[in-house]
């Protein structure tokens, strides 16, 4: 115990000890003691963005890029709702993060003061729990339990709100080495008699998959994974958020699946006998309509460490509650001990079908176009940095393209926003994730609709010289809407046209960075390797793309998922 | 089908929102929700009782498990518990009225606790069911205000909830 120090020392203090280093905010009248505190000191960077939903995106990218807890801070009222997108985006992709507000003093709640907003009510509905700081003395415990919460079972942000005369307040400081909530438990260890089941289920299979998803990249179960599915030769599905989980290079790999899945993904899983779900939800845009999807005979292994996930959607035969990393350790080890493996000839057999499947090669798209396919720019970035980059995304038609693809064959490489579908989450993210890495090769694919959500964090990556490559694909529609449009609404494109977009090669250039247009074929890949020879410098790049281009195959909402629209 | 879900919270400003903001942002129904704190005052016990399938309740439990200031979730309905609640309900009581009120009030083993020379406020406690029955027998244009609490629940024998 030693002298006392202010809630904002304390604050600063704390994400010290946390082992924070990078921290992104905007600040205000609500967080002016904070500020001075990051001011007098240097071991937590502090990144000034443009817009507090630009600070939670890049703290959010630098989570999921680094496996590390992200933090953004932002001032009271519109600090706080302006971060509540960046906050619901992380909360429905399980992101761990802690948010620090500022909050009008503690005299002043519930009198409508200036820059006042009951930050814990607006945001309670998307953390995965936020707490008010009314005492300086619980300030310390209350930061750690924020990154304990954040960071444990299944992650999510969690919001600290802090008063500003709390900032001011003294109190003695320690920093709890660890804690215990007698409310808060998350399991690790998967049941036993649960597992032995999984594995007999398995051994029995005839024409099973593996379906992971992004509980597999928030456990660090790649490896795992990999492991499992490799000695059983079992196909292996990710979802879109488990890209990079299993690795799409390997002959195994069907693709993503989905909505926007390959032909062989979702045919698999529609036809399998055995289904082995790994930290994934069965979410809408997954398995399509939930009644079509049950008229199969299958059974279903389900794994997730969130209780609330398993037989939300689906029922399931075989549910583990546990860690992903943990229970498929334990089933690993129960396989390599059983002399049973699973019957090879049904085994070839259903291969020999996945294999006419995939020949429908649904990915396919007009390579001779005199006009830029989208898909193509994918496809040479994909070469062009040998798989290896970090990609981050917008939402829509170009977040489909990227997933379906570039290759991940590593986890925390592809980072995009599924669950919530953020447009505007591509360009802060890949701050984000350059900043967790500095000198990797990040790329953000976006579109003109998308970028244009962001697009002030420019001005960020030119303070702090983050060398991204945007890769704009620019087909002059919100294309993803125009695609619904065309097929479910009569070719009425309403609103979801791009007039009077902006010059981005000067727009680019204004901000201090690069700019290129690129309109040909023939010139995607020059394009490419010239932007990653600037290893300094930020490359904005506008592809002019076709603007009548869809994503296939498409799984139409409210049907199966072997109804799919193919090329 | 109706549920009755018990469950022990720790007892902090905010909590009894965090409950009420699940089932709506859900779509659950609460039919009647009564919290209180326990002997321990930093656990409070709540009873809510709610209307659904089986497969919804088994998600409305998980989902309040999930709640960081839930410690325990219980649902009654998986074995024998007894259920109360208390109402208040003052009924106009005039003329020949008078003598039948007080005497429907002694056959639901309720007492009068307030008496003007128009009206008696009636306390009566039991089931929900039982309650819901002496309403209907009463004439609803004699009802002048009733006051519910709200279901409360706890298992049968050696069943209980503790943190």
């Amino acid at each position: 115990m030693s002298v006392e120090l202010t809630g904002a020392e304390i604050t600063v203090r704390c994400l010290q000890e946390e082992g924070i280093n990078c921290i992104f905010g905007y600040p205000g009248g609500a967080v002016l003691f904070l500020y001075d505190e990051l001011f007098k000191q240097d071991k937590v960077k502090h990144i000034l963005v443009r817009h507090e939903q630009a600070a939670v995106h890049a703290a959010d990218g630098y989570a999921r890029s680094s496996n590390k807890v992200g933090v953004a801070l932002v001032t009271s009222g519109p600090g706080v709702t302006n971060a509540v997108t960046g906050i619901a985006t992380a909360y429905m992709d399980s992101i761990p993060m802690v948010i620090i507000s500022g909050q009008v003093p503690t005299s002043a709640i519930g009198l409508d003061a200036f820059q006042e907003v009951d930050a814990i009510g607006i945001t309670r509905p998307c953390v995965k729990h936020n707490f008010l700081v009314k005492d300086v003395a619980e300030l310390a415990s209350t930061i750690k339990k924020a990154f304990y919460i954040a960071s444990t079972g299944r992650p999510g942000p969690v919001l600290v709100d802090i008063p500003k005369d709390v900032t001011q307040q003294k109190t003695r400081f320690s920093y709890p080495e660890s804690i215990t909530l007698r409310s808060y438990d998350p399991v690790v260890k998967g049941p036993m008699r649960q597992i032995k089941k999984a594995a007999e289920l398995i051994l029995s299979a005839k024409r099973p998959i593996v379906y992971a998803g992004g509980g597999v990249i928030l456990s660090n179960a790649a490896e795992q994974l990999t492991k499992l599915v490799q000695m059983l030769n079992f196909p292996c599905t990710n979802t879109l958020m488990g890209l990079g989980g299993y690795p799409a290079t390997d002959p195994q790999f069907v693709g993503m699946l989905g909505m926007h899945g390959t032909y062989e993904a979702n045919m698999a899983m529609q036809y399998c006998d055995v289904l082995v779900a790994v930290g994934a939800r069965f979410d809408d845009r997954v398995i399509g309509n939930p009644k079509h999807f049950s008229n199969e005979n299958r059974k279903i292994i389900h794994i997730d460490i969130d209780p609330s996930s398993i037989s939300k959607r689906v029922k399931v035969d075989v549910p583990i509650v546990g860690d992903v990393t943990e229970v498929l350790n334990e089933i690993i080890n129960l396989l390599q001990t059983d002399k049973h493996t699973p019957d090879q000839a049904a085994l070839k057999e259903w291969w020999k079908q996945i294999e006419l499947w995939r020949a429908r090669d649904c990915l396919k798209y007009d390579q001779d176009s005199p006009i830029i396919k989208p898909q193509m720019v994918i496809e040479k970035l994909y070469k062009i940095t040998k798989g290896d980059a970090f990609v981050t995304s917008d939402v829509g038609q170009h977040q489909m393209w990227a997933a379906q693809f570039y290759k991940f064959d590593k986890p925390r490489r592809w980072i995009n926003s599924g669950g919530l579908g953020t447009m505007g989450f591509g360009l802060p993210a890949a701050m984000g994730t350059q900043l967790a890495n500095p000198g990797a090769k990040v790329a953000c694919i976006t579109g003109e609709a998308s970028i244009q959500m962001c697009i002030q964090e420019l001005s960020t990556c030119k303070q702090y010289k983050l060398p991204l490559k945007i890769i704009n694909l620019n087909n002059r529609y919100m294309g993803m809407v125009r695609q619904w449009q065309e097929f479910f609404h009569g070719n009425r494109y309403a609103e979801s046209y791009m007039n009077a977009l902006p010059d981005f090669v000067k727009l680019a250039e204004s901000y201090g960075h690069v700019g290129m247009k690129i309109e040909k074929p023939e010139d995607i890949e020059g394009a490419l390797k010239e932007a990653f020879k600037l290893k300094d410098q930020l490359v904005f790049m506008d592809f002019i793309t076709d603007q009548t281009e869809n994503v296939f195959p498409m799984v139409p909402g409210g049907k199966g998922l072997s109804e799919m629209i193919l090329v | 089908m109706r549920h009755i879900i018990s469950l022990l919270m720790e007892n902090e400003a905010g909590a009894l929102s965090r409950v009420a903001g699940l089932f709506s942002a859900r779509g659950y129904n609460i039919e009647s929700l009564s919290v209180a704190p326990t002997e321990d005052p930093t656990l409070s016990r709540m009873t809510l009782v709610t209307v659904g399938s089986d497969d919804v309740v088994e998600q409305v439990t998980k989902q309040l498990n999930k709640l960081i200031e839930v410690v325990k979730v219980m649902d009654l309905n998986d074995g024998d518990h007894i259920e109360r609640e208390l109402m208040l309900v003052k009924v106009r009581a005039v003329g020949v009225d008078r003598e039948e009120v007080k005497r429907l009030a002694e056959i639901f083993r309720g007492s009068i606790i307030d008496v003007t020379d128009k009206s008696y406020t009636i306390e009566l406690t039991g089931a929900s069911a039982k309650l819901d029955a002496f309403l209907d027998t009463i004439d609803k244009n004699a009802i002048l205000e009733t006051v519910r609490t709200g279901a409360s629940g706890i298992g049968r024998g050696e069943w209980t909830l503790k943190a």
